[in-house]
């Protein structure tokens, strides 16, 4: 229902669904096509679509709630700098190894955690996010702390790699469509049905022969895997990371993504991601006001479409719904 | 209660009970299901019947043993519980809302990696709820309350149950709507499904079921022959004491 084939689908009915998605196509091919300071703004954009694709699986659609997945970023993203900016690994096995060692983390932090519910939830994933941001700060004979690494390998295979902005924008325009399109998949699986499931009644997920603490713990797995891209995609197009990269802003930009796109649906983050990044850009002429215009527009999205963006459609047809049977009447 | 001879025993229930903290919600009872029977619990509001029926399945910490056809059914495990075949219906019907009906069946054959088998089964509720057909990509939240339970007893009928378990499906319904529902779980268990019928309004039950339970205050009070029960006043004797 909330896919993208069926918000294809709607959006030949529905006109206000098609503008959005057309206005998303247009400015990706103007960014593309004249480049400039944008170019960089949307490559941010699409980082960020894989890391909140991955976060949506574990917060909207199993219903849990996570504030540290930022650390999952981080461990890989620092992975991938340490290997190839310090021993001159290859960007594509330091990735690997950067993702593998964030699983693993995940696997022996979310089995115990996972018992947790609700705002004790919130409260020790956002104790994980703190200690890795801690020790990315304090280990500074790997890390340099608060100096960062720069010289990390942009994304490549042996001599070939993508150095120029456009051929990374491309290439994380591809992750991220990619991204999307499995976060779609799981969803419309047996395992998104049962993490709808979880989120809806634990016990009635429970009685129905569901494992509900093995499937909260792969819905961590999988969107910690999410994040761990997102993390080593971020510092191999640009080149440098510092502990502040993924520091908790990470986490307040993602939910923000999250609620303005529409959680739990599979387009919504998608789309949270490009308006929340360029929003700013946007109200950059109000030069002093420009966070004042950005927090009122933030505001305003969310007492419109409390569901988020994604839900405009809907809230259209049911105006027009509501105005013709009010038509009717008179 | 007779011994040998009789139907075959499919369950057999010794000294189950269940606390919540420290309230005692349900006090150690023995009882058994036949095969084949509709087998009605009946009691007043707070009488225990839910956490009965939960108990069963595990989904509260118990004491006391439940075997199900010579099994013993785990306790605290209630996918292993659905595993052996007890399907519970529960009260409220915990349909999944977000999801459309299509996927809350899917959900019900949650256990299943046949797929021909899956096919058969959903033909074979559809046909059974043929409401639920016309609705099957909507979302299962926007259906009537009997449209819901239909879902939830579909659902259920999905997991293929040896024993089905329904708490209070007249929950919130029209008495219309109660008779079809009814209709349709009396049909089912001529067909040869074990069920137990967890009921406030005695009267719509009495009518299908060979025995009854009757609880209260957290334990089993008495057990009644629908058969002799043919007043509504010796009904109320029964609940009042």
């Amino acid at each position: 229902m909330n896919s993208l084939a069926s918000i294809w689908a709607e959006s030949r009915r529905n006109p206000v669904a098609l503008a959005l998605w057309g206005l998303a196509a247009a400015l990706v091919v103007y960014v593309f096509v004249y480049g400039g300071y944008l170019m960089a703004v949307l490559q941010f954009a699409f980082i960020y679509v894989v890391f909140v694709a991955g976060l949506n699986l574990f917060m909207g659609f199993a219903g849990q709630v996570s504030f540290g997945h930022n650390a999952f970023a981080a461990i890989s993203g620092y992975c991938s700098a340490v290997l190839t900016a310090t021993y001159g690994w290859e960007p594509l096995p330091a990735a690997a190894i950067g993702i593998g060692g964030a699983l693993l983390c995940a696997l022996i932090v979310g089995y115990p955690v996972l018992r947790l519910r609700g705002h004790y939830l919130a409260m020790a994933t956002l104790a994980i996010g703190l200690i890795v941001y801690e020790v990315a700060v304090q280990w500074q004979s790997v890390t340099q702390g608060y100096m960062g690494i720069a010289g990390i390998a942009p994304i490549g295979i042996g001599r070939w790699s993508i150095t120029s902005d456009r051929g990374i924008l491309l290439f994380l325009l591809i992750v991220a469509v990619l991204s999307l399109i499995a976060a779609r998949g799981i969803r419309r699986s047996r395992l998104g049905r049962a993490l709808v499931a979880v989120a809806g009644s634990e016990d009635a997920a429970r009685a129905l022969g569901i494992d509900v603490a093995r499937t909260k713990l792969i819905a961590f797995l999988i969107s910690a895997a999410y994040a761990a891209v997102a993390g080593s995609l971020f510092v191999h197009a640009v080149g440098f990371v510092s502990p502040e990269v993924f520091g908790l802003h990470m986490v307040v930009l993602a939910f923000t993504m999250l609620y303005v796109g529409g959680i739990g649906t599979v387009a919504g983050p998608a789309l949270g991601a490009l308006i929340v990044a360029l929003l700013p850009e946007t109200f950059r002429g109000f030069k002093d006001y420009q966070d004042l215009a950005y927090g009122a527009a933030l505001i305003l999205i969310l007492i419109y479409t409390p569901r988020g963006l994604t839900s405009l459609p809907e809230l259209w047809t049911r105006r027009r719904r509501a105005a013709a049977t009010r038509g009717d009447g008179a | 209660m007779s011994a040998a001879a009789g139907p075959t025993r499919i369950l057999d229930v010794e000294g189950l009970s269940a606390r919540y903290g420290h309230v005692e919600a349900l006090r150690p009872v023995d009882f058994h299901v036949d095969d084949g029977e509709l087998l009605a619990v009946l009691g007043p509001n707070g009488a225990g019947k839910s956490t009965l029926m939960r108990a069963l399945m595990g989904l509260v910490p118990t004491a006391g043993r439940v075997r199900f056809r010579g099994i013993d059914v785990p306790r605290r495990d209630p996918a292993k519980a659905a595993a052996l075949g007890l399907i519970l219906v529960p009260e409220g019907r915990g349909i999944f809302a977000p999801m459309t009906v299509s996927e809350n069946l899917e959900l019900g054959a949650y256990l299943l990696d046949d797929r021909h088998e899956f096919a058969g089964r959903r033909e074979r509720v559809l046909s059974l709820f043929p409401r639920l057909k016309e609705r099957l990509s909507q979302a299962a939240g926007s259906l009537s309350g009997g449209e819901q339970q239909m879902l939830a007893v579909g659902r259920a009928l999905m997991a293929d149950p040896k024993l089905l378990l329904l708490d209070e499906p007249s929950l919130g319904l029209a008495p219309r709507v109660i008779e079809e529902i009814l209709e349709t779980l009396g049909e089912l268990n001529r067909g040869g499904l074990p069920i137990i019928l967890v009921e406030q309004k005695a009267p719509l039950v009495l009518k299908l079921a060979r025995r009854a339970y009757l609880l209260s205050l957290g334990t089993i009070a008495a057990e009644i022959d629908p058969r002799q029960v043919t007043s509504h006043d010796e009904l109320a004797r029964f609940y009042l004491g």
